[in-house]
Parts: structure tokens; C-alpha cells; sequence
């Protein structure tokens, strides 16, 4: 399947709303009850700008549209990312984290495409991105 | 105070045995928005070869966290969980987690680094099946801020 691939191809991209709600839910099914990520006042008494989202999160969902695109979350063999810029979550409201999914490497050996992603945050005033992952790839089994 | 160097390489006991349910693996899937089916469907999941449902790239996590916590209750590692900042992570399968498997994780403390006053702590958390296969290993490298 990776000759029908092409290193720099986007595969995938997606948004994703995330809300108070959002982290709260997390927090239940992960067991990270971290109270920086649901409490402001922790958040700011520990020299936080507010409530972030958890890492993990935004590493959660940002292979999603990987997983949407190769139709089995069990071809994902591999996935690493850098934390590098925390995701402010507002109190009301939402922030929108934008992934877009290309082809960084093909292996036609082994049969997997190694995916890179782009995770950004848009600021809410200004409308910069600003990327929040680093070094995130997922590595896909095409076999 | 700063990590102790001494716990690189170090070797911690297995942690209970973790058993993935398939309500876990749906909330879980819920959080992170994954919405394939095979996460949710045991027959979508059947057909596609899976004997239940397959839970997401980074279910492993909540096991992993049981290891961490070992470390971070290990005396004398000079880790303070306050300052600790997750730099890293990383999922290396062997094959994909579903429902019904009993998972046993080991950790082991990969390295310790001192870089510029902080340290990074890169902890392995490897987990096995009940018949003692691989299935994943759950990285994670720790930034612990030193003193200001």
C-alpha cells in the first residue's frame, strides 16, 4: 500500500473542540485527577496561566484522524510526541486544536508509513497558531 | 535537591495485574474522541479480527500511571511530583490492546540525565499478556525543574 502513499501527502485533518467538559471527562476516564486541570486557582497558585488541558489529551486526540483514516486503531503501531506548549482551556467556551496528518516516511519493506502531525492552537484574539506537540508521529501498518 | 542518579537502570516489582474491560476501553475511547467502532462494537471489532473491542493508541496510559506512581512514592529519588513536567511520551505495541486482556506492567528507569539544573527521568513501563507476551511498552521522559 505505499507505493499508493507519497511522502508530504496529507492523509488526514481534523478539529477538535476542547471545553472544561472535555477535561473533566478525561480526568474521569484517565485517573489524572490533577486539579491544574479543572481547578483555576490551583492552576494560578502553581504559576499557571489558568487551567490547561492534560497532556495526554491532546496526545489522545490528535491520532484520531490517523485512526479515521487507516479504518483500524490497531494498525497504529507506534506513537511519540513532545509536549511543548501547554493548551489553555477557557472557563466557558472552547479552544480548537487543529491536526493535520502527512506522510513524514514510507518503509515498502515493512509495509508502514510513518505519519507525522501537526497540532495547533489557535490564539483566540490574534488567530496565530501556535503548535503545541512537537515530534509527533504515529507509525501505521499498511500490511 | 535533585534526582537521584542511582535509580537509572533501577528495576521496579510488577505492578497488580490490570484487567481491560470494555466499559474502560469506551469511556476511555469517549475522552480522547475516538469514535472507530472498533473501540465500542465487539462485533465491528469481531469482524475485524479483534476478540473485543481494541482500546485507543493511548489506553496504556492509565496503566503506566500505576508504575509512575511507584517511582514518584520511591524514598530517596528526589523526585518532587510539584516540579515534575511531562516532556515526553511514547506507545511502542507489539499488537493492539482489547478487552478481556490481563496486563502486568514493569517499570524500569531507562536514564537519568541532569541537564542545565533540571533533570529528565525517561521511565519504560513494559506490559505483558497473561501468557507473558509483549504488548506494549508505555515511554515517558519526566522533566524535573530544579531549584529556583
Amino acid at each position: 500500500m505505499t507505493a499508493e502513499l507519497a511522502v508530504g501527502e496529507v492523509v488526514a485533518e481534523a478539529v477538535f473542540a476542547l471545553s472544561r467538559d472535555s477535561l473533566v471527562r478525561y480526568a474521569g476516564a484517565s485517573g489524572d485527577f490533577n486539579p491544574i486541570h479543572y481547578r483555576d486557582d490551583i492552576a494560578i497558585s502553581v504559576g499557571l496561566p489558568g487551567v490547561l488541558a492534560h497532556g495526554m489529551l491532546t496526545m489522545g486526540l490528535a491520532v484520531q484522524p490517523v485512526v479515521d483514516w487507516i479504518g483500524d486503531p490497531g494498525k497504529v503501531v507506534d506513537y511519540q510526541v513532545r509536549f511543548t506548549r501547554p493548551v489553555l482551556v477557557p472557563a466557558d467556551g472552547s479552544v480548537d486544536v487543529r491536526v493535520v496528518a502527512k506522510v513524514g516516511q514510507l518503509d515498502s519493506e515493512a509495509d508502514v508509513a510513518r505519519i507525522d502531525l501537526t497540532v495547533t492552537i489557535s490564539d483566540p484574539v490574534t488567530g496565530a497558531a501556535t503548535t503545541v506537540l512537537g515530534k509527533a508521529q504515529a507509525r501505521v501498518s499498511l500490511a | 535537591m535533585s534526582v537521584n542518579p542511582d535509580l537509572q537502570g533501577r528495576v521496579f516489582p510488577p505492578v497488580a495485574p490490570y484487567l481491560v474491560g470494555r466499559e474502560k476501553v469506551r469511556e476511555f475511547a469517549r475522552a480522547v474522541f475516538a469514535t472507530s467502532p472498533l473501540h465500542s462494537d465487539p462485533t465491528a471489532a469481531r469482524a475485524a479480527g479483534y476478540a473485543d473491542v481494541v482500546a485507543p493508541t493511548t489506553f496504556p496510559v492509565v496503566i503506566q500511571e500505576h508504575t509512575l506512581q511507584q517511582l514518584l512514592a520511591e524514598p530517596g529519588s528526589g523526585i518532587d511530583f510539584a516540579r515534575v513536567v511531562h516532556g515526553d511520551q511514547r506507545f511502542t505495541y507489539t499488537r493492539p490492546i482489547v478487552a478481556g486482556d490481563e496486563l502486568t506492567a514493569i517499570l524500569t528507569v531507562a536514564s537519568v540525565k541532569t541537564l542545565g539544573g533540571h533533570s529528565m527521568v525517561t521511565a519504560e513501563s513494559a506490559m505483558v499478556d497473561s501468557a507473558g507476551e509483549h504488548v506494549v511498552t508505555a515511554i515517558s521522559t519526566l522533566v524535573v525543574r530544579g531549584d529556583e
